[in-house]
């Protein structure tokens, strides 16, 4: 065995001292590390950063020059396209940190490093808290990103300084939320692939919402219902009111509403599917 | 602990849509002790590590491990043992320092110790320089070391490596066994050790149990289970793999005899070496040529054939094209 030393591997050391006294480690310790790691790995593999970071900005780019003849239908809010589409990377950005979270999870079922995390004292509510610890760090620094472009693109922000902490978060709430269905998915399935052969579905989601026209100028019957029943709409709605309206309270309501009911969900399932995937005796 | 460090009683573990993995095992490894779980893949090896580790729910029986009952006391189960289970499973992304530093937070070690203790086990290891390189950089070997150091952090009085140097070359793996040995010897661990290369467990344990298909087949040390077969082995190699049938139809009144590949026929041989002689002439007699004519001790390989009627080498590999 080759050792990077250069004296043999092995061959040190004499009898190992016993480790310290062990304590329970808390939950928060317990996640802290996790979330740690979580945070690290991203951040490391900077593709995983950078084109989430990027694809919802070049569309951004892309929709509020192209799209921008929106603003002369009738009825249109009074801004420019761009402030209007600036919500929806927000989204794009979590459904990244969703597939993020799923694979990093799935990776760790498939490569055995989960049950390495098994055979510590570790909970299963601590590996999914930390896990999404991590996701909601990364969600962060993008929806961070997202505002300042915006910002430095010409969008207003109608609500003010206070509405923008407002957007953020939501926009991390959205994320968290998106992050536990990833986790779900990892969790239920055991690989990447899974977890991101869900990730067209869950992108389909965004066209079929009023990402790109408010609900009430959508002319397509089928287009309009959709839109009017899938609560990334209302989602988009919530972070939009912030950028375009101000401190619209039905809006906002709506927005947190269905994204504390989309964490709750995923994070309940997660946590069960944790507990099967997680079978200790 | 009083009593054996791993107790197991009529160990059962039943998969949905497939065969019974463990049906039925009997062992008992006292402390100190190295124990040989040796077999083919596919045997029942790992599923048995995953059953003794708390990972997998025994279909039925019941196993202690350090004292605990492996159903009813898995944390306690789990703060007793280390394990490096089949390939090591490390993330890439992290370096070697970092591994050694999340393993002991998770294990509850405090705060200021973490750092040195990971410091001892990567020079106990031999990692001290590439600690802080990322591990998807790490050799096979490296990944190994790495892998034991970490089922070391805690102390554990009971180490389980599940096929350890799969896929590690000779002097990665002769490293590892001396540390194993070392484990055992200087520091009275008990280490139970799958694997599937004789060599290894004739190296190291100082008891083996062979497991086939479920079933344990064979247990004792080395010594006791060679003695106990006793005889030599001669394997015959025909110059033409065609005349195979011929070859074990003349050789069958020698001894108990099995077909190998490419015509080949291994003899056992009661009346020992001096049969050899005899086997020659008949070869000579009914003019069959031979490529080559070995003459072996007995060996743990000659145990699983006596046992199984089948050579280790590649007998997982026979069950996998059958399923």
């Amino acid at each position: 065995m080759s050792s990077t030393s250069g004296r043999p591997a092995l061959a040190g050391a004499g009898s190992l001292a016993a480790a310290p006294a062990l304590r329970s480690p808390s939950l928060f310790e317990q996640v802290g590390a996790i979330a740690r790691r979580s945070v690290v790995r991203t951040f490391r593999q900077r593709a995983l950063l950078v084109f989430p970071l990027l694809f919802p900005l070049i569309l951004f780019a892309i929709n509020g020059s192209a799209l921008s003849a929106a603003r002369k239908i009738p009825g249109f809010p009074d801004v420019s396209y761009r402030d209007f589409a600036l919500a929806v990377p927000f989204l794009q950005g979590a459904l990244f940190v969703a597939i993020t979270a799923g694979t990093d999870l799935a990776r760790d079922i498939q490569s055995g490093f989960f049950d390495r995390l098994a055979l510590t004292p570790l909970r299963g509510s601590a590996l999914l808290a930390g896990q999404l610890g991590g996701a909601v760090v990364v969600a962060c620094v993008q929806s961070l990103v997202y505002l300042f472009v915006g910002i430095a693109s010409g969008v207003g922000i109608a609500s003010g300084f206070g509405g923008a902490l407002v957007l953020l978060a939501l926009s991390i709430l959205i994320a968290f939320g998106f992050a536990g269905l990833g986790s779900l998915l990892a969790l239920r399935f055991g690989t990447g692939e899974a977890v991101q052969g869900f990730f067209p579905l869950l992108f389909v989601t965004v066209f079929l919402s009023s990402s790109s026209l408010p609900r009430n100028l959508i002319k397509t019957d089928w287009f309009k219902e959709v839109a009017t029943y899938n609560p990334v709409s209302y989602l988009i709605e919530g972070i939009r009111s912030l950028i375009i309206t101000g401190w619209d309270g039905e809006a906002l309501a709506l927005g947190f509403g269905f994204a504390l009911a989309l964490s709750v969900l995923t994070l309940g399932f997660a946590g069960a599917a944790m507990k099967n995937r997680l079978v200790r005796t | 602990m009083s009593g054996p460090a791993i107790e197991v009683e009529q160990l059962v573990r039943e998969f949905k849509k497939g065969p019974r993995a463990v049906d039925g095992i009997d062992l008992a490894v006292q402390p100190g002790e190295i124990y040989g779980f040796l077999g083919p893949n596919g045997a029942g090896k790992s599923t048995t590590v995953l059953m003794l580790t708390t990972l997998l729910p025994p279909t039925s029986g019941c196993a202690r491990v350090g004292g605990y009952d492996i159903v009813k006391d898995g944390a306690h189960v789990r703060a007793s043992i280390g394990a490096a289970l089949q390939e090591a499973a490390l993330d890439a992304i992290l370096t070697g320092r970092e591994h050694l530093k999340l393993q002991a937070t998770l294990q509850g070690m405090p705060k200021a110790q973490r750092e040195q203790r990971g410091q001892e086990l990567l020079e106990r290891v031999g990692l001290t320089e590439a600690a802080d390189r990322r591990v998807g950089g790490y050799s096979g070997g490296m990944k190994r070391r790495l892998d034991l150091a970490l089922a070391l952090v805690h102390s554990p009085r009971i180490l389980f490596l599940d096929e350890p140097t799969t896929g590690l070359d000779l002097q990665s793996r002769s490293a590892l066994w001396e540390e194993v040995s070392r484990l055992a010897r200087e520091e009275g661990m008990t280490v139970f050790l799958t694997t599937q290369y004789l060599e290894e467990a004739d190296a190291l344990a100082d008891r083996v149990g062979i497991i086939d298909h479920g079933h344990i087949v064979a247990e004792g040390t080395p010594a006791q289970l060679k003695g106990e077969i006793g005889s030599p082995t001669v394997e015959v190699v025909p110059a033409d793999p065609t005349i195979g049938d011929t070859l074990a139809e003349r050789l069958e009144g020698f001894g108990k005899l099995v077909r190998n590949g490419n015509g080949a026929v291994t003899v056992q041989l009661p009346g020992g070496e001096s049969q050899l002689a005899e086997i020659v002439r008949a070869l000579d007699q009914a003019q069959l040529k031979v490529a080559s004519l070995q003459l072996h001790q007995p060996s743990l390989d000659d145990v699983f054939i006596a046992k199984t009627g089948r050579k280790l080498e590649g007998a997982g590999e026979d069950e996998d094209e059958q399923h």
